[in-house]
């Protein structure tokens, strides 16, 4: 039986793992590969509160995650194209119009 | 039935009608097509006429009206209601009100045709009205009032209607002044009726009167009457908007308002105010012996001041609006007489023929392509015979000739006020007398000069001299007959009359305070006849035979003449002792502090801040993605920092 810690140490690793890469990496779809680690991050712990406390809603609200980040990504890759067409790039550090 | 709530609603909603949609209705039909405008305002006064007649029938029938509709204001124990109060004496101001202020949007139709402003004018009229009729229909002081300041906005609206002119702006200005220094005295008034008696409904007042009679109070260190300091609060009031002396200056100036406006302020909706007032609150001022004889003087003494102004002016709407003045003196001269129902009487036939001098002098300057010196007519009665007979027989009337409206009313009233055994009543009813004959001659100085002699004005003028159309000469022959029969209703016992008027407005306002003893009433009536006719006759010997007497007379009275001319020079008097003190004051101080430094720095002050610190935040927006995912991040941990603290406490 491997202990709930356990779990949320790898929860917080994932996350944090993700984190990490949104900051650092420039690629924009690496940035969306880390936002979905951090996602998954969230999932691990929620599946495994769910499991302890012995309530599905936990592992319910795991699936709404994953249809939202399934959503998410497919918003984000299509956006990453158009960035794509408009500027040939796909590097945030060269992408600097955010601003009003 | 509460048909009556039609009878303000109606001239509102075509006012609504007509300021919201009028320009779309003028736009989508062409500027030749403004049929709109005035149909909907004739509609919406000629319905609340009808209406005003059903209730005048229902009040005879005794069926007198006092009813709240809904609470208007409840703080602490001041509570008033919207409600409506329909009794004789609302009746008579609800058919002069309506019934002038019909005749008058008729007469509009011709006289404004082709103004850009024609929707415009027919949507104030019509406001104009309700809001006169809310002031003779209310049945508590706070929605008197409200009529009171509505009518005088109306005023100011209708005065500066053609606003471009710099005199009519002035004048609307003046109007709207003038009256507010009368208003000031009549809202303490109001005030001083809550503080006293509780309430604001007429009917709840008039029934504490009688506990507070010889209650005393202390004014700026005198100790006076109450009641007294009521009334005159309120023929502070009265005075203003009803003008007489010393706030009259306004409404001769109110001629730069198109000539329906004049008509309508002078014979309907604004003058009258004041004397139906005195006449509404007539229990506070019978309380008063001071209050009466106050309002008593202020009539004779404004009556025959302004008639001796209206002797030497050559403007013609001038000498009608000083006219008017003069007749207003009248009225107070009743009131404050106890004859209420006197003064209220001739305030009913006056609204006719007054009206139809108006329209008249109206249809004049039309004709004369909008020249108003009577010195350059003359002659235009083969020009213009509906509107010469029809100011011939106002101007008879007015003069008091008997068996016309302006007999009846006016010799009644001098009757009542010889009968009154008031102080000073004996001055008053001479200078009553000596105004009637000044009225005579005034009146028809005018008419000798404008109609009759050789046209004395440019030479080209005579080919542009016409009658003026139907939809101007069909008012004047109504309002006509009215100035002839309108008497009728209130011929005295000594003529073989039942005196029916005054009797029907009894309930209301009471009895004079005396009927006069046989000899007074035939003394009375022969010396204004006499005084009428000695008028008419002069001023036919002097402006018809010896037409250079005038001119003669004028230059060997120079100074007199002068200082009629100029008004008693009140105008000047006031623009040096109010006008250039306000200027002094608002020049300086307050135009400098208040305007310069509070509302200025926060008018420029609070952009400038926003400006200042918008800037700063921009900075914030670098635009580069890796910084907005950073300050993500640091919120993120700080939030995870705080939540674990908070945790930490609690295990």
């Amino acid at each position: 039986m491997v202990p709930l810690n356990w779990y949320i140490w790898l929860s917080a690793i994932l996350f944090c793992t993700g984190m990490f890469g949104f900051i650092t990496r420039r690629n924009l779809i690496i940035m969306l590969l880390s936002v979905e680690i951090m996602f998954n991050g969230v999932n691990v712990s929620l599946a495994a509160f769910s499991h302890y406390l012995q309530d599905a809603a936990g592992q319910v609200l795991v699936f709404i995650v994953i249809a939202v980040a399934a959503a998410e990504a497919a918003i984000g890759l299509a956006l990453v194209i158009l960035l794509f067409r408009h500027h040939e790039t796909i590097m945030i550090d060269e992408i600097n119009e955010m601003k009003g | 039935m509460q048909y009556y709530v039609l009878i303000p609603l109606l001239p509102l909603s075509a006012f609504v009608l007509n300021i919201l949609f009028g320009k779309k209705i003028t736009n989508i039909f062409g500027e030749s097509f403004k049929i709109g405008a005035h149909w909907i305002s004739l509609l919406g006064v000629a319905s609340a006429f009808v209406l005003s007649i059903i209730a005048v029938k229902d009040v005879m029938d005794g069926h007198v009206v006092n009813a709240d509709l809904y609470t208007w204001i409840t703080s602490g124990n001041l509570r008033v209601s919207i409600g409506f109060l329909i009794d004789q004496l609302t009746a008579v101001m609800l058919v002069v009100v309506t019934s002038v202020s019909l005749l008058v949007h008729v007469y509009s139709i011709g006289y404004m045709h082709g103004d850009k402003g024609y929707y415009r004018f027919f949507s104030f009229l019509s406001l104009f009205t309700f809001s006169m009729l809310m002031l003779v229909m209310a049945n508590n002081f706070l929605q008197l009032y409200f009529g009171w300041e509505m009518v005088g906005l109306c005023s100011y609206f209708l005065i500066g209607f053609w606003y471009e002119k710099k005199s009519a702006a002035s004048a609307a200005k003046k109007a709207f002044v003038v009256n507010r220094f009368g208003d000031f005295g009549f809202s303490l008034g109001v005030m001083l009726v809550f503080l006293t008696f509780g309430t604001l409904h007429y009917a709840d007042v008039f029934q504490g009167l009688p506990g507070i009679i010889g209650q005393k109070i202390t004014v700026l260190g005198f100790r006076t009457d109450l009641v007294t300091v009521i009334a005159l609060l309120l023929t502070c009031g009265a005075i203003g908007k009803s003008a007489q002396l010393p706030l009259h200056a306004w409404l001769p100036d109110a001629m730069e308002g198109p000539t329906p406006v004049s008509a309508l302020i002078h014979a309907a909706t604004m003058v009258t105010a004041g004397v139906f007032m005195i006449a509404r609150t007539a229990p506070i001022f019978n309380a008063s012996r001071t209050a009466m004889v106050c309002v008593m003087l202020i009539g004779g003494c404004t009556a025959f001041f302004a008639a001796t102004i209206a002797l030497v002016q050559n403007d013609i709407k001038r000498v009608i609006a000083y006219s008017t003045i003069s007749q207003l003196g009248y009225m107070f001269m009743a009131c404050g007489a106890g004859a209420y129902a006197f003064g209220i009487f001739h305030l009913y036939t006056h609204a006719f023929f007054k009206a139809l001098l108006f329209l008249c002098a109206g249809s004049v300057m039309h004709a004369m392509q909008g020249e108003l010196n009577i010195q350059k007519m003359g002659g235009l009665k083969k020009y213009m015979p509906v509107t010469y007979w029809t100011m011939l027989l106002a101007s008879l009337s007015i003069s008091g000739v008997p068996g016309l409206s302006g007999f009846f009313s006016k010799d009644e009233i001098l009757l009542k006020t010889l009968a009154s055994g008031l102080p000073f009543s004996g001055v008053v009813w001479v200078l009553g007398m000596l105004t009637a004959f000044l009225t005579a001659f005034y009146s028809f100085r005018v008419i000798f000069l404008t109609f009759h002699g050789k046209f004395r004005g440019h030479g080209e003028l005579t080919h542009h001299l016409h009658e003026s159309p139907p939809s101007m000469a069909f008012p004047l022959m109504v309002l006509a007959v009215g100035a002839v029969a309108a008497g009728f209703v209130g011929i005295p016992h000594s003529l073989g009359g039942h005196d029916a008027f005054a009797r029907f407005l009894e309930p209301v306002v009471g009895e004079a305070r005396s009927e006069g003893s046989v000899a007074q009433q035939w003394v009375v009536m022969g010396l204004s006849i006499l005084a009428s006719t000695a008028g008419i006759a002069g001023a036919a010997y002097v402006y018809l035979k010896k037409t250079d007497l005038p001119q003669m007379v004028a230059e060997s009275f120079h100074h007199l003449h002068s200082l009629l001319y100029n008004k008693y020079y009140v105008d000047e008097l006031y623009d040096l002792v109010v006008v250039r003190l306000f200027y002094r004051i608002s020049r300086g101080p307050i135009n400098r502090i208040v305007d310069g430094r509070i509302i200025e720095g926060v008018v420029n002050g609070v952009p400038s801040l926003i400006a200042w610190s918008a800037a700063r935040l921009r900075r914030v927006q670098t635009g580069v993605v890796l910084h907005y995912s950073l300050v993500m991040a640091g919120g993120l941990f700080a939030m995870v920092v705080y939540v674990l603290a908070r945790l930490w406490k609690v295990i």
